[in-house]
């Protein structure tokens, strides 16, 4: 049987009937919503023109290739006089920020492994410690920080009396020296031999995996492989008659000279992030260690494995499984917070930036380009992460 | 018996045994040492290493701090010149800088004899946040309560009840323009008042990233990643140059509201994840159950999820008002008046530029006291929370 509707009420039921159908209002909400926010962009950026242009400097990005006629700080590895380009300057910040990052990712690492494996002590007054370092460093915001160690350091003593931190390290209020490595090129080889004994380390680990996993044959393939990752380039340099690689800082009258030398300002962030982030990983790493279940070492210790390889085979895997996505996070908010540099005075990629605005009134186009460069950092990072996860994701039943 | 003993007697002692005392080295100080410092040889060497770098290291540092120092000028009228000649012949701090100093610290530019103003709004701000940590007070009142409080202390501070284009004066006061605000209240009150607004604007970016609908999900996460990809520092540049260049000539807006604005829409995306983190957290049967009764979708949010998924995430809320109550410590780039930009003003003052070490401690020591305290109120707190749905 057919109900036939006709006339106005039928239109009416029809037009009810659309009105509460979930995937028209869906598709009318969702046009609303993208109209808003076009229409408010478009607003946004129409106003941003007309502004610029009746103020006389177009938007645009040529006026990169013009000379920048700004000082930087001798902290940057490739040469930069004022009279360069803007991109020339540009490159300086963004492999400043890249260098402090780097560097300071791996203190920040190393510092929070053994931070957080301190935490986790039998011994009272280390565990004790390494809790103290954790709740100062983290309740104290990082600018005060910076501003602290830059005050430290450029109130340190003169380099006639500088703090040797380590052996050829020294620090004075001329910023950090280090011993360099001189330039040969016999260390280009030594490099390409540095990356093939990587391959090969690489091909015996797997070997070693599969044939552990069809006959049951344990290979100690970590200790051939760091066998061949040292081996190799030191053969290399060896054959190459073995250049003297480093130049050790020695005292001047005034000053050192030799070696590599870095900012006092460097000195400030590098430290200051190092000693900060520190303090995150150390929770990370110490969080991590604990949430590998007390099962699984006693399961182990069942089977009769000893404590070497319960470490390495059973707790390891698992505990890195839980500490490597914050770990990457804290990575990245080490990048992000190089950029306040801004409070000491180190040439990072926003400082540059800043820089350039003010010189030239291009806020937009300075703006624009360091928020680009972080967030294509970011997006990087971020999504090697999400692959990693992925392969790494606990297959459940 | 077959073996022919017999049992003279009952096997069960007559006389309870008293127990006998634990060996000496199984408790008592002595044992404790042993235990936890020197179980080992290397925890002897670690533990030994700490004691004699404790020695050479803390008298030096009491001394500097509390032994040595400079507290304040000799007679209450002596001249800045003379106490800091006595600052630089003493071996230990110079504290008489904090005490020189300490208004341009707290009060930042406010002008003299209304400090009353700023103390009241900030024991008003204080106030809200220590009721807000009492269970017995979550209810939709403190909502209002907020309200009130983050109202009533900017009025205070401005002299009027600013009602976006037109202000309605108070009586009494004198009109005080944002420009002079500064110091703790400006600390608290930026955090407070990015906290109180970011939040439902996180909530509603949480919701559209785990919406059907595709166009809000796809704007959702561009904003909250783009945001999260950045330093805040750049948001706040964006918030002080770009801002006056996007709005036509006229829309203009002062510049601690500018700031205002960027701590929200950078915090906003932080709070984002943190509300989505409690929407993942709960069970699919919550939403299927909402579903069932017909509830709408605004219906089943409020009702239903929200409550719970908030929740979950309140701890890692407070971590984030943490965050952003430290963060606000970067204002000072864009020339805002803020504690530590008091203390960096106190220091530009060239004869007390040397004692920058005093300047910072002390303003650390006052984010250190905020934020340890808040930090032990969060971990308490998911301890406390857990309670109920803890299935152990």
């Amino acid at each position: 049987m057919t109900i036939t509707v006709s006339g106005t009420a039928g239109k009416s039921v029809r037009r009810g009937r659309a009105l509460n159908d979930p995937r028209l209002r869906s598709v009318v909400y969702q046009i609303i919503i993208l109209a808003v926010v076009v229409g408010v962009g478009w607003f946004l950026i129409s106003t941003m023109l007309h502004n610029r242009a009746a103020s006389g400097i177009a938007v645009g990005y040529d006026f990169l290739n013009g000379p920048a006629n700004i000082r930087l700080s001798d902290d940057s590895l490739i040469s930069y006089v004022p009279s360069d380009t803007w991109i020339r300057a540009l490159e300086v910040g963004v492999l400043n920020t890249l260098v402090v990052s780097v560097l300071g990712i791996v203190l920040a690492t190393i510092l929070g492994i053994v931070i957080g494996v301190a935490r986790l002590s039998g011994n009272w007054l280390v565990a004790k410690l390494a809790a103290v370092y954790v709740d100062v460093l983290r309740n104290i915001p990082l600018p005060i920080q910076l501003l602290l160690w830059i005050g430290l350091i450029r109130f340190a003593p003169p380099p006639k009396e500088a703090i040797t931190l380590l052996p050829d390290v020294f620090i004075s209020n001329k910023g950090l020296r280090v011993p360099a490595v001189q330039s040969d090129p016999i260390f280009l080889w030594v490099g390409i031999a540095l990356l093939i004994g990587l391959a090969i380390a690489w091909g015996i680990g797997r070997w070693a995996r599969a044939r552990q996993a069809a006959t049951g044959q344990p290979f100690p393939s970590f200790w051939t492989g760091l066998a061949v990752v040292v081996a190799l380039p030191v053969a290399v340099w060896l054959a190459g008659g073995a250049p003297v690689v480093l130049e050790l800082p020695q005292l001047g009258r005034f000053d050192f000279t030799g070696g590599w030398t870095r900012s006092p300002e460097f000195a400030a962030v590098l430290i200051g992030l190092s000693v900060y982030t520190a303090a995150f990983i150390a929770e990370i790493v110490r969080g991590g260690i604990l949430a590998v279940s007390h099962g699984q070492t006693e399961a182990a210790r069942a089977l009769g494995l000893h404590s070497g390889i319960t470490l390495r085979k059973i707790i390891l895997p698992q505990a890195l499984r839980t500490i490597l996505p914050p770990l990457t996070s804290q990575y990245l908010n080490l990048t992000k917070n190089s950029s306040l540099s801004v409070f000491v005075g180190y040439f990072d990629l926003v400082l540059v930036g800043n820089t350039m605005g003010n010189q030239t009134g291009r806020w937009v186009e300075a703006i624009s380009i360091y928020m680009a460069i972080y967030l294509t950092i970011s997006l990087t990072i971020s999504i090697a992460m999400n692959i990693y996860n992925r392969r790494m994701a606990l297959r459940e039943r | 018996m077959s073996d022919g003993r017999s049992l003279t007697g009952p096997f069960v002692a007559g006389a309870e045994i008293p127990a006998q005392p634990p060996p000496a080295n199984a408790i008592g100080p002595i044992a404790w040492l042993r235990r936890n410092l020197f179980s080992t040889w290397y925890n002897v060497i670690l533990t030994l290493l700490i004691v004699y770098l404790a020695y050479r290291l803390l008298p030096p540092l009491i001394s500097w701090a509390f032994i040595d120092p400079v507290w304040g000028p000799a007679t209450p009228d002596q001249p800045a010149r003379e106490v800091v000649e006595a600052c630089r012949a003493a071996a230990g701090a110079c504290w008489a800088f904090i005490g020189e100093k300490y208004r341009l610290i707290f009060f930042g530019l406010y002008p003299y004899g209304e400090e009353w103003r700023p103390v009241l709004a900030m024991i008003m701000m204080v106030g809200v946040v220590v009721i807000s940590t009492m269970r017995r007070f979550w209810s939709r009142w403190l909502i209002w309560a907020w309200v009130a409080v983050i109202v009533g202390s900017v009025s205070l501070m401005y002299g009027a009840i600013p009602l976006g284009f037109v202000d309605i004066r108070i009586p009494g006061l004198s009109l005080v323009e944002t420009v002079k605000w500064g110091g703790l209240p400006l600390t608290i009150g930026l955090s407070m008042v990015g906290l109180a607004v970011a939040f439902p604007f996180g909530i509603l970016l949480a919701l559209g990233r785990a919406s059907a609908m595709p166009v809000a999900r796809v704007l959702s996460v561009t904003y909250i990643e783009m945001i999260r990809g950045v330093p805040l520092i750049t948001v706040l540049f964006m918030s002080s140059y770009l801002f006056p260049l996007f709005l036509p000539t006229g829309w203009n807006f002062n510049g601690l509201l500018r700031t205002q604005i960027a701590i929200i829409l950078f915090s906003a995306a932080y709070l984002a994840e943190v509300v989505r983190g409690g929407l993942q957290a709960l069970p699919k049967g919550q939403f299927e159950a909402a579903d069932s009764l017909g509830l709408g979708y605004w219906q089943k949010q409020r009702l239903i999820i929200l409550p719970q998924a908030i929740r979950v995430s309140i701890p890692a809320l407070v971590n984030s008002f943490i965050g952003v109550f430290m963060d606000t410590t970067l204002i000072t780039t864009v020339s805002m008046y803020d504690i530590l930009q008091g203390a960096r003003a106190g220091l530009a003052d060239a004869i007390w530029g040397p004692y920058y070490k005093e300047a910072y401690v002390f303003v650390a020591l006052i984010f250190f006291v905020f934020c340890f305290s808040m930090s032990r109120y969060s971990q308490y707190l998911e301890k406390y929370l857990n309670i109920g749905t803890r299935r152990r």
